[in-house]
């Protein structure tokens, strides 16, 4: 066997092959075949009729889609953004601090990342509830002005179900932001701070481009997760009160189980994972230029 | 080193290019084409026949909902018995929460497999659909042989009937049968009531009488648990059998032409409904509230009424005993008693069925006056001769007289979500945004009627 160089450039894609299979089968037939869905008039039973881009457009002038999405990218700021700034004070600290118990601490941010978002989002749906948690709290610091029932009010639904992706996410991205941390050489703290320089400004000199790759990542994640919510909002709100909270995904699946409309909810659907796709294109073009 | 990377990178794009030509043309056929019953509408062919013994050895494939304890409990006991009637069939039964079933049977129809019995639900984005997709069997040579129209009342079988291209709701043919029946009601804390030196409300005017003396003592009149935004559709619905003709409502509801919402008596409900949140009627937070807590509230002594299906009784009954008690919405002075209600999920053929005269033996089998008796010995509500199945007393006594006297005499009206395959949503959000003060009645009624009024015309 030894010396007999694999002959024919095909050799690659034969090792490739079995992977390449499985990833055609069940990921880019099913991609392809709701791009074509969504050219078609189609419910789902009977015989579709091409339509063109007649979906297309609809997504863009239906104006409970475009709130739709303008509500997805208000959940960005409380997935992503939020996190992050939550993410880099908390690593920040748990990194340099020299706190017995760490890797407890370390588990317990990190936890809400592991429970089920269904749990999560029964859960919440208690804390915020009018007689729930957050309520009770309210009113045993005197504060009974501010209680109201966070979910079923137009103005606070939409940040309420935020912030319970900015608890989720914030654990995932401590974490990751934490490790691109841990990589940076004590030393140059050290030195930084023998030079003078206060703890922000080390954190703005030193530790954030060393940790670009990490906020990438953590980004990427946080804003996918906040596009393509769905299970969130499936069962706190249901899109409600109102239509305060819809989101694309909701409506995909409002629009393929409920309504029969599987060629508009596939449009939709291929809307959606442009934008996915074109936010974190901007994300890593950014992080990467200025490596 | 450079030109090996864009060679591979080249051969690489290549077969990435060439992947995705042949997924195209894989999928250059239009969607839908594919299933074999593409869409003819199926015909009986020729006479029926209600012999099953003689149909050999079949297998009768039925997909249920029937999930929850009572329901399962009674499905289970009658497939064993229609087995044991008929020992060359056997039932294989798949059963799946409403919700699941819901969003696998459109799957499941189209598919090459598909069940021969199946239970869907009455609404257009459903069973209107099969219907107009030919994936259902129209019933009425088998309602003929079996005398189903003599056993179900009308206003029952209105809910499961279709024209054939599914346009029309209400009139045409038969698509299916259910076991149970539905009505949405007032139930009620006895002792509540008593404290309170109130009787049961006999008239529309007296139930309000009622609910501010409840909020004059203090007490909260109204439970409503609506961050799911179906719930109040049910309040609305009683409320709106008060003030509208039930012809009106059975057109709106139905989503066929002829009705409108921006009339003055559907402004007045929209109105009411409104009037009494902003009165303080109802608990605080109606639309942050669960469903589930506002009848559990009920049973913890924090209200004094709750508008509500029947399918809460059996936990009801549980939670408070003796103390709970049911009436249908009183009617209007001199007006007809109207609610909401209707039918549990119905029982259909399939077109793929390969026996439909078992399929239909079976059916007839579910809904004989047998298996009403294990319907009501397992806690549910016959949708046959309710009355007769009624327990002594107790608040499962209330449920079946109120069903058997809106069914039987008054107007059983539909679920306005019925209307059309959006109009759910559109509720929901409407009458969440009437609640909140966000929406005017006027404005309100233009959202509804909007949903409405663009499904009528467009022909469905």
């Amino acid at each position: 066997m030894r010396g007999r160089a694999p002959r024919g450039r095909a050799t690659p894609y034969l090792f490739l092959a079995p992977a390449l299979a499985v990833y055609g089968a069940f990921l880019l037939y099913p991609l392809l075949r709701a791009v074509q869905f969504s050219f078609y008039d189609f419910d789902g039973l009977t015989v579709g009729t091409p339509v063109g881009l007649a979906n297309y457009a609809a997504v863009l002038t239906d104006a409970g889609l475009r709130a739709a999405f303008g509500h997805a990218l208000v959940l960005v700021v409380f997935f992503s953004l939020l996190p992050l700034l939550v993410g880099l004070v908390l690593a920040a600290l748990l990194v340099r601090a020299r706190v017995r118990g760490l890797p407890l601490f370390r588990t317990v941010v990190f936890l809400p990342q592991v429970i089920a978002m269904v749990v999560v989002a029964v859960a919440w749906r208690r804390i915020y509830a009018p007689d729930g948690t957050l309520n009770d709290l309210l009113r045993a610091v005197g504060l009974d002005a501010l209680t109201r029932t966070w979910l079923g009010d137009y103005a606070t639904a939409l940040p309420a179900v935020g912030l319970i992706g900015t608890w989720v996410s914030t654990g995932l991205v401590t974490v990751l932001l934490m490790a691109g941390m841990a990589r940076v050489p004590k030393e140059l703290y050290e030195a930084a701070s023998l030079d003078g320089a206060s703890p922000a400004r080390q954190l703005r000199a030193l530790t954030l481009p060393a940790i670009r790759p990490e906020i990438a990542v953590a980004l990427t994640l946080t804003i996918i997760s906040a596009l393509k919510t769905f299970d969130l909002v499936y069962v706190t709100t249901g899109g409600g009160p109102g239509t305060s909270t819809t989101v694309p995904s909701y409506e995909v699946y409002r629009r393929a189980f409920e309504l029969g409309e599987v060629g508009a909810a596939a449009a939709v659907g291929v809307v959606l994972t442009v934008l996915v796709f074109a936010v974190n294109l901007v994300v890593n073009r950014v992080a990467d230029r200025q490596r | 080193m450079a030109s090996t990377r864009s060679a591979a990178g080249r051969s690489l794009a290549r077969a990435v290019g060439l992947g995705a030509a042949a997924a195209l043309a894989l999928t250059a056929c239009a969607p839908g084409s594919g299933s074999d019953d593409g869409g003819a509408p199926p015909q009986p062919t020729g006479p029926v026949s209600t012999d099953v013994a003689g149909a050999g050895d079949v297998t009768l494939t039925v997909w249920d909902q029937e999930v929850r304890g009572g329901q399962d409990e009674q499905i289970t006991q009658l497939n064993a018995a229609f087995e044991e009637a008929y020992p060359n069939v056997t039932v294989e039964r798949v059963s799946q929460s409403f919700d699941d079933l819901a969003t696998t049977l459109r799957l499941a129809l189209t598919g090459e497999d598909a069940p021969d019995v199946v239970q869907t639900n009455n609404a257009r984005a459903t069973m209107g659909q099969f219907v107009a997709a030919g994936q259902l069997v129209p019933l009425d040579a088998y309602a003929d042989a079996y005398g189903w129209r003599d056993r179900y009342p009308e206003s029952v079988l209105q809910y499961s009937t279709y024209s054939e291209d599914g346009t029309v709701f209400g009139e045409g043919s038969l698509y299916g049968l259910p076991q149970v029946g539905e009505v949405v009601g007032v139930y009620y804390s006895r002792s509540a009531l008593d404290e309170l030196g109130l009787e049961v409300p006999q008239t529309w005017s007296d139930l309000e009488a009622a609910l501010q003396t409840a909020a004059d003592a203090g007490r909260t009149p109204l439970l409503l648990g609506n961050i799911e935004g179906w719930p109040a559709g049910h309040v609305f619905g009683a409320v709106q059998g008060a003030h509208v003709d039930p012809q009106e409502i059975q057109a709106l509801g139905l989503g066929n032409a002829g009705a409108s919402w921006t009339t003055p008596e559907n402004l007045e409900a929209l109105g009411q409904l409104q009037q009494w949140q902003e009165q303080g009627w109802f608990n605080e937070g109606v639309n942050g509230t669960n469903y589930d807590a506002a009848w559990q509230q009920l049973a913890d002594g924090q209200g004094v009424f709750l508008v509500a299906g029947s399918w809460l009784a059996p936990d009801l009954q549980d939670a408070m005993g003796e103390d709970a008690g049911f009436f249908a919405p009183p009617p209007a002075d001199g007006g007809e008693l109207a609610t909401t209600g209707g039918t549990g999920i119905p029982f259909s053929i399939t077109t793929a069925a390969e026996e439909p005269d078992v399929a239909a033996a079976y059916i007839d089998f579910l809904t004989s006056d047998d298996a009403m008796q294990v319907l009501a010995d397992t806690g549910n509500l016959p949708v046959v001769d309710t009355a007769s199945y009624a327990p002594e007393s107790g608040l499962l006594a209330d449920v079946y007289t109120a069903f058997d006297d809106v069914s039987s005499q008054g107007a059983l009206l539909p679920y306005l979500d019925y209307a059309t395959p959006t109009f759910g949503e559109t509720l929901n959000q409407t009458l969440q945004g009437l609640l909140a003060g966000e929406l005017t009645p006027e404005q309100a009624a233009d959202a509804l009627e909007a949903d409405y009024a663009d499904f009528t015309s467009s022909g469905g």
